[in-house]
């Protein structure tokens, strides 16, 4: 079987982002780019599943600036076998992500494409239920557990209350939450290898898929900061403000 | 304009971030329906009709919403939205599952966890783990928003008298089926709507260490327990107390994080609680940032002298 994983380049998950003094969005400049944490754990699956004999092939997909590039290169570095380049300067909203990914997905033809639950940038947690939506495909979202057998897998999600569990018939979509795996780091010979893995450049309009975003961005603000409060040095004194506050009877 | 919201049940009971959701699509303007598809749920479609502001539920009953299954759920609320301008539910872990599906099949870019309505068609939503917040306007036709539960009033549970139509069913899908859950079972309030959180990290050690430090504490408070994403890692805390921008947003009248350094990730689940209370030995940790009260120690000894002393 083959496996897709889309994966995304944002802004690694140790910057704590500024907002533009003109409202106009994030300031992007010379900020560190990685893949996206949830898609690191996509991809380890996906190599787990091919470690476990399940898996032929795992093709990574981004799209999205040049140099997401380097994002894939990652994502080969780890394991997966070949990579498809998807260039578009413009915003890349999930709708029109996952119009992109059922097209390729009409190429390929993979049995599974797991995605991660939330791009860490957006965190719109979208992408992985409209492709399933698109393609009429049952959808494993939040997984902390994927169990391929025959032509079903069973996924289990981590949910509101606790955890569940559900069996999709093949072929499926399926979201990483972050228990499902600790995703290995490449190694030098591999981060080589990597180098001759092939990458095919495609554009949107190759796939008929306009990228218009359907919404606009009118500002961007921080957020009301919080003033930072008082030290106590005593249980007694802490004991003594909560009840000043009324926050304890 | 007229706004579907998509109930949040157990089959039993209404659950409170539906009537967060219920505010938010009251505020787009219009008429108000709120569905109901479980099954065997009559108790909660009921309890829908009493919500102040809704003015129609629709209750579809079938096994095959018994556990809202997506794929279920999106045929029966996409063949509703021909009558409605916009979808609003919670954004909870169902909410999220169901309302991309639905929109990817209207053809609709979704809005998720919004804030605020500026407008019929104008949103605030937190982008970077909240870090920044982005004043956002839809082009589409129709509007499918998901709605972050700490940041709208809650309607009031009664006080309506709405009418209740039944929907059918639009069949079962074949490629999806439930299996089982494990719910952690407990006696406290739920983390999303308790008043008094406490909450645990790494610094805990262990399970057993977890559950003798924070559980005095909170019985003490009536609080819910949450914890980090290190100390759920290191399963010292069920997955679902995870608090943070990939687990559980919560904003209590006081949160009491112990042992838990203040990562960007974390905060973003909990800096809107009222009061931040922090017990941490590392004087210099972020945390204390954002703590309107900090105490600096070891936890091991502060804790339980604070459980004596409250
Ligand atoms: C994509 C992504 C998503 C994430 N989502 C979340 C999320 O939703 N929620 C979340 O919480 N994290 C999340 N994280 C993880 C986050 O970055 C931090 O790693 C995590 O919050 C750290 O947990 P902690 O504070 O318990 O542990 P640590 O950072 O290890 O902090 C432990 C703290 O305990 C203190 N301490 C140690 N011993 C004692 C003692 N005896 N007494 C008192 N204090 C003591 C230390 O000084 C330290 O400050 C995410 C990370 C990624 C990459
Ligand atoms: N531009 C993109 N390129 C590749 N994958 C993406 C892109 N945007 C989203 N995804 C995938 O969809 C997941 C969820 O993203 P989102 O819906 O934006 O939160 C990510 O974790 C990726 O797996």
């Amino acid at each position: 079987m083959k496996v897709l994983v889309p994966v995304k380049r944002v802004v690694d998950y140790n910057v704590k982002v500024r907002v533009k003094a003109d409202g106009t969005g994030v300031d992007l400049a010379n900020v560190k780019m990685s893949m996206n944490p949830f898609d690191e754990i996509a991809v380890e699956e996906a190599i787990r599943l091919k470690e476990k004999g399940i898996v032929t092939e795992i093709v990574v997909v981004s799209i999205g600036v040049q140099q997401a590039t380097e994002t894939l290169r990652t994502a080969l570095a780890m394991g997966a076998d070949r990579g498809i380049l998807v260039t578009t300067d413009q915003v890349t909203e999930s709708l029109a992500v996952a119009k992109v990914l059922a097209k390729i997905v009409e190429e390929e033809a993979p049995g599974l494409v797991i995605l991660g639950k939330q791009a860490i940038d957006d965190d719109a947690n979208q992408t992985g239920q409209m492709l399933a939506g698109l393609l009429g495909w049952p959808q494993g979202t939040f997984a902390s557990k994927v169990a391929p057998e025959g032509d079903s897998v069973h996924v289990t999600r981590e949910i509101d209350g606790g955890l569940e569990t559900v069996a999709l018939t093949l072929p499926a979509v399926v979201t990483t939450d972050l228990r499902l795996n600790e995703p290995r780091y490449a190694s030098l010979p591999n981060i080589m290898k990597a180098k001759s893995k092939p990458i095919a450049a495609k554009t949107p309009a190759d796939y008929g898929v306009d990228m218009t975003p359907r919404l606009s961005v009118l500002k961007v603000v921080e957020p009301s900061k919080r003033q930072a409060g008082v030290k106590v040095k005593t249980v007694d004194e802490l004991v003594e403000k909560l009840k000043v506050l009324g926050a304890v009877a | 304009m007229s706004v579907l919201v998509l109930a949040e049940h157990d089959n039993a009971s209404l659950k409170d971030p539906t009537l967060a959701a219920v505010t938010a699509a009251g505020q787009l303007g219009g008429d108000v329906h709120v569905l109901v598809a479980g099954q065997g749920s009559a108790a909660v479609a009921e309890a829908a009709a009493q919500v102040a502001g809704v003015a129609k539920v629709l209750h579809a009953d079938d096994a095959s919403f018994a556990n809202a299954l997506p794929e279920n759920l999106a045929p029966l609320i996409v063949g509703l939205m021909a009558d409605y301008d916009a979808f609003v539910v919670a954004a909870t872990s169902r909410g999220k599952n169901v309302a991309p599906r639905v929109a990817a099949q209207l053809d609709v870019a979704q809005i998720s966890e919004i804030l605020s309505v500026e407008g019929p068609d104008t949103f605030t939503r937190p982008i970077y783990a909240g870090n920044a917040i982005a004043t956002v306007k839809s082009a589409d036709a129709k509007k499918v928003l998901t709605v972050r539960g700490t940041a709208f009033a809650k309607a009031a549970a009664t006080g309506g008298a709405a009418s209740v139509e039944a929907v059918s069913a639009a069949g079962a899908s074949e490629k999806a089926s439930f299996v089982g859950a494990e719910l952690t079972s407990s006696a406290r309030p739920e983390l999303t709507g308790a008043k008094i959180i406490v909450s645990g990290g790494r610094a805990l050690g262990s399970a057993d260490k977890f559950h003798e430090f924070i559980d005095p504490l909170a019985d003490k408070l009536g609080a819910a327990v949450g914890a980090s994403r290190a100390a759920v890692d290191a399963g010292y805390a069920p997955n679902d107390y995870q608090v943070g921008q990939t687990g559980k947003i919560v904003a209590p009248e006081l949160y009491v994080a112990v042992g838990i350094s203040g990562a960007i990730q974390h905060l973003a689940g909990m800096k809107d609680s009222k009061i931040i209370v922090a017990i941490n030995k590392d004087e210099e940790a972020p945390i204390f940032q954002v703590a309107d009260i900090g105490l600096v120690g070891d936890l091991f000894t502060l804790l339980p002298e604070l459980t004596g002393k409250l």
